[in-house]
């Protein structure tokens, strides 16, 4: 919760938004979507009051001035740097159902619970993604303690993440047409996701520079496109916090550019698998794709 | 190369749309309704059709179920690009052969995305 509103006034809203919006159309292009609100509030609100601003119409106005170089160009970062949307590259998700989950499932076969986590969840659209993929493994899953803890230190994307609800454009990224028919239900023009993938995922306020024992262990962790902000030696001590709250057989995910070269950490890369990670030592040797038994069915 | 026929009354979403796929490398074609859309298949079949819905002379519904029923008509993708927007419409198309759906307004995000899932472009 910001001390000085970003908004002059409740009225005032929808007028500053829209003269935002106009601004950056015209500066530099950037198309926004009527829901960029929570965004403006949790990254826009910052620059206003660091500038010593009353509000967001006051930012606008500065900016059209010409007055601050840099600060166009600053919000402009704001808004749209980092922006999650469901099955995000694709390709992690597809390894996750056809090789990580069904190696863990077997693993886990006489423990029978799976932790996974999903670290700066931003607005939701990756540990529902999880979520709908559990799906797929229910009538296997039947009676495990199965949970997806969800964080982020913006109590406004929490907000939005709990509640499921999300635009049309927000659902016609990155996921199929019966995923949407199957997973979520119409509510105007927005679509909000159906109980029961709501249910699976807890999401909670948590800061990465915080202590993870708080948190208990997981058998997945997924840190995709959140470290890319943190300085080397930063990188390195959450990368190793969360190596050892991972299970032995664990895995985390980074993002598809990302890697964990020139880092001090005992992670190795999957050779097979790229964006997943295990500990080093031991269980370093990543399975192979499982093609035996009823496990691991291939896409 | 990958062939496009993009089925829209509007001349500037034929325009948006042909920009975009060409950006995917297809080979775009047009028509702007159902009976122009059946002509052109009927010449050549493409690999994808983006289809409107609401359109004078033939509907994109009305397309898709004589596209299914023409000889190779299983070949092409189809893709229905429309503001129907309701559940019952989009499971309607689905149900009649569609093999997904964008709602209006778009981008090349959503464009792109949806081609990924049917395996027209690569992830």
């Amino acid at each position: 919760m910001s001390d000085v509103p970003v908004w002059e006034s409740e009225a005032q809203k929808a007028q500053s938004y829209d003269a935002l919006c106009a601004y950056l159309r015209r500066a530099s292009g950037l198309v926004l979507d009527n829901d960029k609100r929570y965004l403006v509030e949790s990254r826009v609100a910052p620059i206003v009051r660091r500038e010593g601003f009353s509000g967001l119409t006051e930012l606008v106005r500065a900016m059209e001035r010409g007055l601050h170089p840099g600060l166009a160009q600053e919000v402009v970062q704001a808004m749209t740097i980092n922006e999650t949307y469901f099955f995000r590259d694709k390709l992690p998700f597809d390894k996750l159902k056809d090789f990580v989950l069904p190696e863990l499932i077997t693993a886990r076969a006489n423990r029978r619970s799976l932790r996974i986590w999903c670290a700066a969840s931003s607005t939701g659209q990756e540990p529902y993604s999880i979520a709908m993929i559990l799906e797929d493994f229910a009538s296997r899953l039947a009676g495990w303690r199965v949970e997806i803890v969800a964080t982020d230190i913006s109590e406004a994307v929490l907000a939005k993440a709990r509640a499921g609800i999300y635009s049309q454009f927000e659902v016609q990224r990155g996921m199929a047409t019966q995923q949407l028919l199957r997973f979520f239900t119409q509510v105007r023009d927005d679509w909000q996701l159906k109980p029961s993938i709501r249910q699976r995922v807890n999401f909670r306020h948590f800061n990465l520079l915080d202590d993870f024992a708080l948190l208990g262990n997981f058998d997945i962790i997924f840190c995709r496109n959140v470290l890319i902000y943190f300085e080397p030696s930063r990188k390195s001590d959450i990368l190793n916090r969360m190596t050892r709250i991972l299970a032995e057989d664990g895995v985390i995910v980074l993002g598809a550019s990302e890697s964990v070269l020139g880092l001090s950490t005992s992670l190795t890369a999957s050779p097979v698998h790229r964006g997943f990670f295990r500990r080093g030592g031991k269980a370093a040797a990543v399975a192979a794709p499982a093609t035996h038994g009823a496990i691991g069915r291939k896409a | 190369m990958k062939q496009a026929l993009v089925v829209d009354d509007s001349a500037v979403i034929r325009k948006i749309a042909r920009q975009m796929l060409e950006r995917m490398d297809f080979q775009v074609r047009e028509a702007e309704d159902g009976a122009a859309a059946a002509q052109n298949c009927a010449a050549a079949m493409p690999d994808m059709i983006l289809l409107d819905w609401h359109m004078p002379v033939m509907s994109g519904f009305e397309f898709l179920k004589q596209l299914r029923g023409m000889p190779e008509g299983d070949k092409p993708k189809v893709v229905f690009c429309t503001t129907e927007n309701s559940v019952d419409m989009i499971q309607r198309a689905m149900s009649a052969g569609a093999d997904e759906y964008i709602m209006k307004p778009f981008d090349e995000f959503i464009v792109r995305e949806k081609l990924i899932q049917i395996g027209l472009v690569d992830a």
